[in-house]
Protein backbone atom coordinates (compact mmCIF):
# COMPACT_ATOMS: atom_id res chain seq x y z
CA UNK A 1 0.00 0.00 0.00
CA UNK A 2 1.04 3.53 -0.52
CA UNK A 3 1.00 6.05 2.36
CA UNK A 4 -1.45 9.01 1.15
CA UNK A 5 1.10 11.77 1.20
CA UNK A 6 3.73 9.43 -0.05
CA UNK A 7 1.87 9.09 -3.00
CA UNK A 8 1.01 12.70 -3.73
CA UNK A 9 4.58 13.66 -2.74
CA UNK A 10 5.73 11.40 -5.51
CA UNK A 11 3.02 12.60 -8.44
CA UNK A 12 3.90 16.05 -7.71
CA UNK A 13 7.25 15.39 -8.67
CA UNK A 14 6.31 14.40 -12.04
CA UNK A 15 3.74 17.05 -12.85
CA UNK A 16 4.83 19.76 -15.20
CA UNK A 17 2.29 22.27 -16.37
CA UNK A 18 -0.62 19.68 -16.29
CA UNK A 19 -4.27 20.55 -15.49
CA UNK A 20 -5.01 18.66 -12.36
CA UNK A 21 -7.97 17.66 -10.69
CA UNK A 22 -8.23 16.80 -7.15
CA UNK A 23 -11.00 16.28 -4.57
CA UNK A 24 -11.27 16.98 -0.78
CA UNK A 25 -7.90 15.94 1.44
CA UNK A 26 -6.04 15.37 -2.03
CA UNK A 27 -7.10 18.79 -3.49
CA UNK A 28 -6.25 20.81 0.25
CA UNK A 29 -2.98 18.84 0.45
CA UNK A 30 -1.98 19.17 -3.32
CA UNK A 31 -2.71 22.97 -2.74
CA UNK A 32 0.39 22.74 -0.38
CA UNK A 33 2.72 20.59 -2.21
CA UNK A 34 2.10 21.75 -6.25
CA UNK A 35 0.65 25.27 -5.49
CA UNK A 36 0.06 26.16 -9.55
CA UNK A 37 -2.55 27.93 -11.09
CA UNK A 38 -4.41 24.90 -13.18
CA UNK A 39 -4.89 23.10 -10.58
CA UNK A 40 -8.51 22.52 -10.16
CA UNK A 41 -10.38 21.90 -7.49
CA UNK A 42 -14.21 23.28 -7.99
CA UNK A 43 -15.68 19.85 -9.22
CA UNK A 44 -18.68 21.00 -7.29
CA UNK A 45 -20.71 17.73 -7.04
CA UNK A 46 -19.13 14.16 -5.30
CA UNK A 47 -18.53 11.80 -8.54
CA UNK A 48 -18.63 14.50 -11.38
CA UNK A 49 -14.38 14.68 -11.00
CA UNK A 50 -14.11 12.60 -14.44
CA UNK A 51 -16.62 14.93 -16.26
CA UNK A 52 -14.70 17.91 -15.40
CA UNK A 53 -11.45 16.45 -16.39
CA UNK A 54 -13.11 15.25 -19.48
CA UNK A 55 -14.51 18.64 -20.63
CA UNK A 56 -11.21 20.19 -20.06
CA UNK A 57 -8.99 17.07 -21.96
CA UNK A 58 -11.80 18.41 -24.93
CA UNK A 59 -11.88 22.10 -24.53
CA UNK A 60 -7.55 22.19 -24.40
CA UNK A 61 -6.47 19.15 -26.02
CA UNK A 62 -3.05 20.65 -25.82
CA UNK A 63 -3.21 20.09 -22.13
CA UNK A 64 -2.20 16.98 -20.52
CA UNK A 65 -5.29 16.53 -18.03
CA UNK A 66 -4.85 14.60 -14.67
CA UNK A 67 -8.17 13.27 -12.74
CA UNK A 68 -6.74 12.43 -9.05
CA UNK A 69 -10.43 10.79 -8.10
CA UNK A 70 -11.57 9.38 -5.62
CA UNK A 71 -13.08 5.34 -5.46
CA UNK A 72 -16.30 6.34 -3.60
CA UNK A 73 -16.61 9.55 -5.89
CA UNK A 74 -15.96 7.20 -8.88
CA UNK A 75 -18.49 5.03 -7.48
CA UNK A 76 -21.18 7.76 -7.71
CA UNK A 77 -20.57 8.15 -11.41
CA UNK A 78 -19.56 4.54 -12.62
CA UNK A 79 -20.97 5.31 -16.18
CA UNK A 80 -18.44 7.91 -16.48
CA UNK A 81 -15.64 5.61 -17.23
CA UNK A 82 -18.15 4.76 -20.77
CA UNK A 83 -18.52 8.06 -21.22
CA UNK A 84 -14.80 8.92 -20.91
CA UNK A 85 -13.85 5.87 -23.27
CA UNK A 86 -16.57 6.78 -25.71
CA UNK A 87 -14.49 10.45 -26.27
CA UNK A 88 -11.31 8.90 -26.34
CA UNK A 89 -9.29 12.27 -25.44
CA UNK A 90 -5.74 11.45 -25.75
CA UNK A 91 -4.77 13.61 -23.25
CA UNK A 92 -6.68 12.50 -19.95
CA UNK A 93 -5.09 10.59 -17.36
CA UNK A 94 -7.36 9.30 -14.73
CA UNK A 95 -5.61 8.22 -11.53
CA UNK A 96 -7.70 6.30 -9.24
CA UNK A 97 -6.78 6.86 -5.28
CA UNK A 98 -8.36 3.38 -4.17
CA UNK A 99 -8.06 3.87 -0.41
CA UNK A 100 -11.23 2.08 0.41
CA UNK A 101 -13.46 4.53 2.49
CA UNK A 102 -14.98 8.16 2.04
CA UNK A 103 -12.16 9.86 3.59
CA UNK A 104 -13.91 13.07 3.61
CA UNK A 105 -17.02 11.71 5.11
CA UNK A 106 -16.45 10.18 8.08
CA UNK A 107 -13.72 7.26 7.14
CA UNK A 108 -16.77 4.52 5.79
CA UNK A 109 -15.72 2.01 4.12
CA UNK A 110 -16.99 2.00 0.09
CA UNK A 111 -19.61 -0.49 -1.02
CA UNK A 112 -16.93 -3.47 -2.30
CA UNK A 113 -14.27 -2.09 -0.50
CA UNK A 114 -10.90 -4.59 -1.38
CA UNK A 115 -13.03 -6.70 -3.74
CA UNK A 116 -14.63 -4.18 -6.37
CA UNK A 117 -12.01 -4.79 -9.71
CA UNK A 118 -11.42 -0.53 -11.23
CA UNK A 119 -8.84 -1.84 -13.17
CA UNK A 120 -11.50 -4.27 -14.67
CA UNK A 121 -14.09 -1.89 -14.89
CA UNK A 122 -12.03 0.89 -16.88
CA UNK A 123 -10.37 -1.86 -18.84
CA UNK A 124 -14.11 -2.91 -19.93
CA UNK A 125 -15.37 0.71 -20.37
CA UNK A 126 -12.37 0.78 -23.06
CA UNK A 127 -9.75 3.02 -21.77
CA UNK A 128 -6.55 2.13 -23.82
CA UNK A 129 -4.49 1.47 -20.93
CA UNK A 130 -5.44 0.28 -17.67
CA UNK A 131 -2.76 -0.16 -14.37
CA UNK A 132 -2.56 -0.93 -10.91
CA UNK A 133 0.13 0.38 -8.51
CA UNK A 134 0.21 -1.05 -5.12
CA UNK A 135 3.79 0.38 -3.29
CA UNK A 136 5.56 3.48 -3.78
CA UNK A 137 8.51 2.13 -5.33
CA UNK A 138 6.51 1.03 -8.32
CA UNK A 139 4.74 4.75 -8.14
CA UNK A 140 8.22 6.08 -8.55
CA UNK A 141 9.19 3.89 -10.90
CA UNK A 142 6.43 4.35 -13.19
CA UNK A 143 4.12 6.96 -12.89
CA UNK A 144 6.08 9.03 -15.51
CA UNK A 145 5.72 6.00 -18.00
CA UNK A 146 1.96 6.29 -17.09
CA UNK A 147 1.65 9.86 -17.36
CA UNK A 148 3.29 10.05 -21.06
CA UNK A 149 0.94 7.55 -22.37
CA UNK A 150 -1.88 8.12 -24.90
CA UNK A 151 -4.62 8.18 -23.10
CA UNK A 152 -7.14 7.54 -22.49
CA UNK A 153 -4.87 6.18 -19.23
CA UNK A 154 -6.66 4.57 -15.68
CA UNK A 155 -4.42 3.79 -13.19
CA UNK A 156 -5.33 2.43 -10.07
CA UNK A 157 -2.98 3.52 -7.20
CA UNK A 158 -4.05 1.22 -3.99
CA UNK A 159 -3.40 3.95 -0.84
CA UNK A 160 -3.52 3.44 3.13
CA UNK A 161 -6.52 5.70 4.21
CA UNK A 162 -5.12 6.37 7.48
CA UNK A 163 -7.63 8.55 9.63
CA UNK A 164 -10.03 10.29 8.62
CA UNK A 165 -9.73 13.79 9.89
CA UNK A 166 -12.74 16.18 9.71
CA UNK A 167 -10.91 19.37 7.67
CA UNK A 168 -12.10 22.19 6.03
CA UNK A 169 -11.94 22.60 2.24
CA UNK A 170 -13.20 26.04 1.68
CA UNK A 171 -10.19 27.34 0.21
CA UNK A 172 -9.82 24.55 -1.80
CA UNK A 173 -12.54 26.12 -3.99
CA UNK A 174 -12.24 29.39 -3.52
CA UNK A 175 -13.62 32.06 -6.23
CA UNK A 176 -9.91 33.41 -6.51
CA UNK A 177 -8.79 29.46 -7.63
CA UNK A 178 -11.38 29.15 -10.25
CA UNK A 179 -10.49 33.01 -11.88
CA UNK A 180 -7.03 32.02 -11.26
CA UNK A 181 -7.40 28.63 -13.47
CA UNK A 182 -9.32 30.33 -16.16
CA UNK A 183 -6.26 33.23 -16.49
CA UNK A 184 -3.97 30.54 -16.79
CA UNK A 185 -5.83 28.65 -19.22
CA UNK A 186 -6.23 31.48 -21.57
CA UNK A 187 -2.91 32.75 -21.33
CA UNK A 188 -0.79 28.78 -21.32
CA UNK B 1 -39.08 38.72 -28.21
CA UNK B 2 -39.20 37.83 -24.78
CA UNK B 3 -36.33 39.24 -23.13
CA UNK B 4 -34.19 37.31 -20.18
CA UNK B 5 -33.33 38.98 -17.37
CA UNK B 6 -30.44 37.12 -15.44
CA UNK B 7 -30.23 38.50 -12.24
CA UNK B 8 -30.72 35.78 -9.66
CA UNK B 9 -33.77 37.49 -7.92
CA UNK B 10 -36.25 38.11 -10.49
CA UNK B 11 -35.97 36.07 -13.83
CA UNK B 12 -38.81 36.09 -16.39
CA UNK B 13 -39.99 33.29 -18.32
CA UNK B 14 -41.50 32.73 -21.64
CA UNK B 15 -43.98 29.77 -20.38
CA UNK B 16 -46.71 32.01 -19.18
CA UNK B 17 -46.89 34.35 -23.01
CA UNK B 18 -46.24 30.84 -25.67
CA UNK B 19 -49.27 32.94 -27.75
CA UNK B 20 -53.31 32.03 -27.25
CA UNK B 21 -53.78 28.75 -26.75
CA UNK B 22 -55.84 28.87 -30.38
CA UNK B 23 -52.22 30.77 -31.70
CA UNK B 24 -49.97 27.97 -31.23
CA UNK B 25 -52.48 25.14 -32.41
CA UNK B 26 -52.81 27.39 -35.66
CA UNK B 27 -48.83 26.83 -35.25
CA UNK B 28 -48.79 23.58 -34.21
CA UNK B 29 -45.60 22.70 -35.52
CA UNK B 30 -41.92 22.43 -34.26
CA UNK B 31 -39.37 21.63 -37.13
CA UNK B 32 -35.98 19.95 -35.89
CA UNK B 33 -34.08 21.90 -38.55
CA UNK B 34 -35.41 25.07 -37.45
CA UNK B 35 -34.43 24.41 -33.88
CA UNK B 36 -30.88 22.84 -35.26
CA UNK B 37 -30.18 25.76 -37.56
CA UNK B 38 -30.42 28.04 -34.49
CA UNK B 39 -28.16 25.77 -32.14
CA UNK B 40 -25.56 25.97 -34.77
CA UNK B 41 -26.15 29.78 -35.17
CA UNK B 42 -25.05 30.08 -31.79
CA UNK B 43 -21.16 28.88 -31.76
CA UNK B 44 -21.76 25.55 -29.91
CA UNK B 45 -18.66 23.51 -29.90
CA UNK B 46 -20.39 20.42 -28.40
CA UNK B 47 -24.24 19.11 -27.99
CA UNK B 48 -24.11 16.31 -24.81
CA UNK B 49 -26.73 14.61 -24.51
CA UNK B 50 -28.81 11.09 -23.40
CA UNK B 51 -31.27 10.61 -25.71
CA UNK B 52 -35.09 11.71 -24.89
CA UNK B 53 -37.51 9.91 -26.74
CA UNK B 54 -39.59 13.10 -27.39
CA UNK B 55 -36.50 15.08 -28.93
CA UNK B 56 -35.25 11.43 -30.62
CA UNK B 57 -36.55 11.45 -34.08
CA UNK B 58 -36.77 15.43 -34.49
CA UNK B 59 -33.49 16.72 -33.03
CA UNK B 60 -31.02 13.87 -31.89
CA UNK B 61 -30.96 11.89 -34.50
CA UNK B 62 -29.94 14.01 -37.27
CA UNK B 63 -27.81 16.03 -35.22
CA UNK B 64 -26.33 12.40 -34.75
CA UNK B 65 -26.44 12.32 -38.23
CA UNK B 66 -24.33 15.53 -39.11
CA UNK B 67 -22.65 15.64 -36.28
CA UNK B 68 -22.59 19.06 -36.23
CA UNK B 69 -21.70 20.61 -33.55
CA UNK B 70 -20.02 17.39 -32.77
CA UNK B 71 -22.19 14.87 -30.55
CA UNK B 72 -20.97 13.59 -27.32
CA UNK B 73 -23.20 10.59 -25.81
CA UNK B 74 -23.28 10.74 -22.23
CA UNK B 75 -23.88 7.62 -19.60
CA UNK B 76 -26.33 10.20 -17.14
CA UNK B 77 -26.90 13.46 -17.72
CA UNK B 78 -25.27 14.84 -14.77
CA UNK B 79 -22.18 13.88 -16.15
CA UNK B 80 -22.96 17.25 -18.82
CA UNK B 81 -23.37 19.50 -16.25
CA UNK B 82 -19.57 18.94 -15.01
CA UNK B 83 -18.50 18.99 -18.76
CA UNK B 84 -20.44 21.66 -20.00
CA UNK B 85 -18.51 23.91 -16.91
CA UNK B 86 -15.14 22.69 -17.68
CA UNK B 87 -15.60 23.57 -21.37
CA UNK B 88 -16.75 26.91 -20.40
CA UNK B 89 -13.21 27.89 -18.70
CA UNK B 90 -12.13 26.65 -22.30
CA UNK B 91 -14.01 29.37 -23.72
CA UNK B 92 -16.12 26.60 -25.36
CA UNK B 93 -19.42 26.52 -26.13
CA UNK B 94 -21.94 23.20 -24.90
CA UNK B 95 -25.74 22.10 -25.31
CA UNK B 96 -27.54 19.78 -22.85
CA UNK B 97 -29.89 18.07 -24.36
CA UNK B 98 -32.01 15.62 -22.07
CA UNK B 99 -35.50 14.55 -21.16
CA UNK B 100 -36.81 16.13 -18.03
CA UNK B 101 -36.21 13.01 -15.82
CA UNK B 102 -32.78 13.50 -16.47
CA UNK B 103 -32.98 17.57 -15.38
CA UNK B 104 -34.78 16.09 -11.95
CA UNK B 105 -31.85 13.67 -11.93
CA UNK B 106 -29.62 16.64 -11.70
CA UNK B 107 -30.81 19.21 -9.66
CA UNK B 108 -27.97 18.71 -7.01
CA UNK B 109 -25.00 18.89 -9.46
CA UNK B 110 -26.91 22.47 -11.20
CA UNK B 111 -26.82 23.36 -7.65
CA UNK B 112 -23.20 22.89 -6.46
CA UNK B 113 -21.45 23.39 -10.06
CA UNK B 114 -23.64 25.68 -11.76
CA UNK B 115 -24.87 28.05 -9.44
CA UNK B 116 -22.50 28.00 -6.66
CA UNK B 117 -19.88 28.32 -9.15
CA UNK B 118 -21.46 31.01 -10.87
CA UNK B 119 -20.84 28.90 -14.32
CA UNK B 120 -23.11 29.10 -17.42
CA UNK B 121 -25.33 26.27 -19.26
CA UNK B 122 -27.82 25.50 -21.72
CA UNK B 123 -29.95 22.63 -21.24
CA UNK B 124 -32.75 21.65 -23.96
CA UNK B 125 -35.15 19.72 -22.06
CA UNK B 126 -37.48 17.40 -23.80
CA UNK B 127 -41.25 17.64 -21.78
CA UNK B 128 -41.91 13.35 -22.73
CA UNK B 129 -45.56 13.18 -22.46
CA UNK B 130 -47.08 16.68 -22.55
CA UNK B 131 -49.62 18.76 -24.14
CA UNK B 132 -48.56 21.24 -26.14
CA UNK B 133 -51.51 22.98 -25.85
CA UNK B 134 -50.78 23.11 -22.03
CA UNK B 135 -47.99 25.34 -20.47
CA UNK B 136 -45.86 23.03 -18.77
CA UNK B 137 -46.99 23.96 -15.41
CA UNK B 138 -50.46 22.55 -16.04
CA UNK B 139 -49.22 19.74 -18.30
CA UNK B 140 -51.09 16.21 -17.39
CA UNK B 141 -47.64 14.78 -16.30
CA UNK B 142 -46.33 14.96 -13.14
CA UNK B 143 -42.92 14.87 -13.81
CA UNK B 144 -43.40 17.42 -16.32
CA UNK B 145 -45.80 19.99 -14.07
CA UNK B 146 -42.75 20.03 -11.62
CA UNK B 147 -39.77 21.07 -14.23
CA UNK B 148 -41.00 25.04 -14.09
CA UNK B 149 -41.44 24.89 -10.46
CA UNK B 150 -38.18 23.38 -9.51
CA UNK B 151 -36.43 26.08 -12.10
CA UNK B 152 -38.59 28.63 -10.29
CA UNK B 153 -36.84 27.36 -7.25
CA UNK B 154 -33.14 27.38 -8.48
CA UNK B 155 -33.61 30.90 -10.25
CA UNK B 156 -32.94 29.42 -13.42
CA UNK B 157 -34.74 31.12 -16.00
CA UNK B 158 -36.21 29.30 -18.83
CA UNK B 159 -38.40 29.40 -22.08
CA UNK B 160 -41.04 27.14 -23.27
CA UNK B 161 -40.62 26.37 -26.95
CA UNK B 162 -44.19 25.19 -28.30
CA UNK B 163 -43.66 25.65 -31.76
CA UNK B 164 -41.61 27.31 -34.67
CA UNK B 165 -42.85 31.03 -33.95
CA UNK B 166 -40.34 30.58 -30.27
CA UNK B 167 -37.37 29.12 -32.38
CA UNK B 168 -36.10 32.56 -32.03
CA UNK B 169 -35.89 32.52 -28.56
CA UNK B 170 -32.93 29.85 -28.73
CA UNK B 171 -29.88 31.89 -29.76
CA UNK B 172 -30.23 35.16 -27.57
CA UNK B 173 -31.13 32.63 -24.71
CA UNK B 174 -27.71 31.02 -25.23
CA UNK B 175 -25.63 33.93 -26.26
CA UNK B 176 -27.53 35.31 -23.24
CA UNK B 177 -26.23 32.34 -20.71
CA UNK B 178 -22.51 32.31 -21.78
CA UNK B 179 -22.35 36.45 -21.76
CA UNK B 180 -23.47 36.48 -17.99
CA UNK B 181 -22.17 33.25 -16.68
CA UNK B 182 -25.75 31.78 -15.94
CA UNK B 183 -27.85 28.55 -16.39
CA UNK B 184 -30.58 28.58 -18.94
CA UNK B 185 -33.47 26.56 -19.47
CA UNK B 186 -35.35 25.79 -23.02
CA UNK B 187 -38.43 23.54 -22.58
CA UNK B 188 -39.02 21.67 -25.84
CA UNK B 189 -42.36 21.30 -25.53
CA UNK B 190 -43.95 19.68 -28.51
CA UNK B 191 -42.53 16.91 -30.02
CA UNK B 192 -40.19 18.31 -32.80
CA UNK B 193 -41.00 16.87 -36.35
CA UNK B 194 -37.82 16.74 -38.75
CA UNK B 195 -37.08 18.23 -41.18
Amino acid sequence: MIANQDGLKILARHLGDDIVIALYDNAADLMALRPHPLNYFSVGAMGLAASHGLGLALGRPDKRVIVIDGDGSLLMSLGSLVTVAEAAPKNFVHLLWENGVYQANGGHPIPGRARVDFCGLARAAGYHQVHSIATADALEREIGDVLAEEGPVFAALKIDAGPSVKRDFSATRAQGLRDQFRTALQTT
Amino acid sequence: MQTVDHTAKRHKTREEQPGSASQRKAAGVLHGAAVIEAIRASGLSYVLSVPDLFTSSGLLVPLAQSNDPPLLRLSREDEGIGIASALSYCDKRALLLIQYTGFHDSVNALRAVTLDYKLPLVMMIGLLGHDPEKAPRDSPRRGVRLVTPILDALEIPYHAIHDDSHVGLIKPAIEGAYATATAVALLIARKPVFP
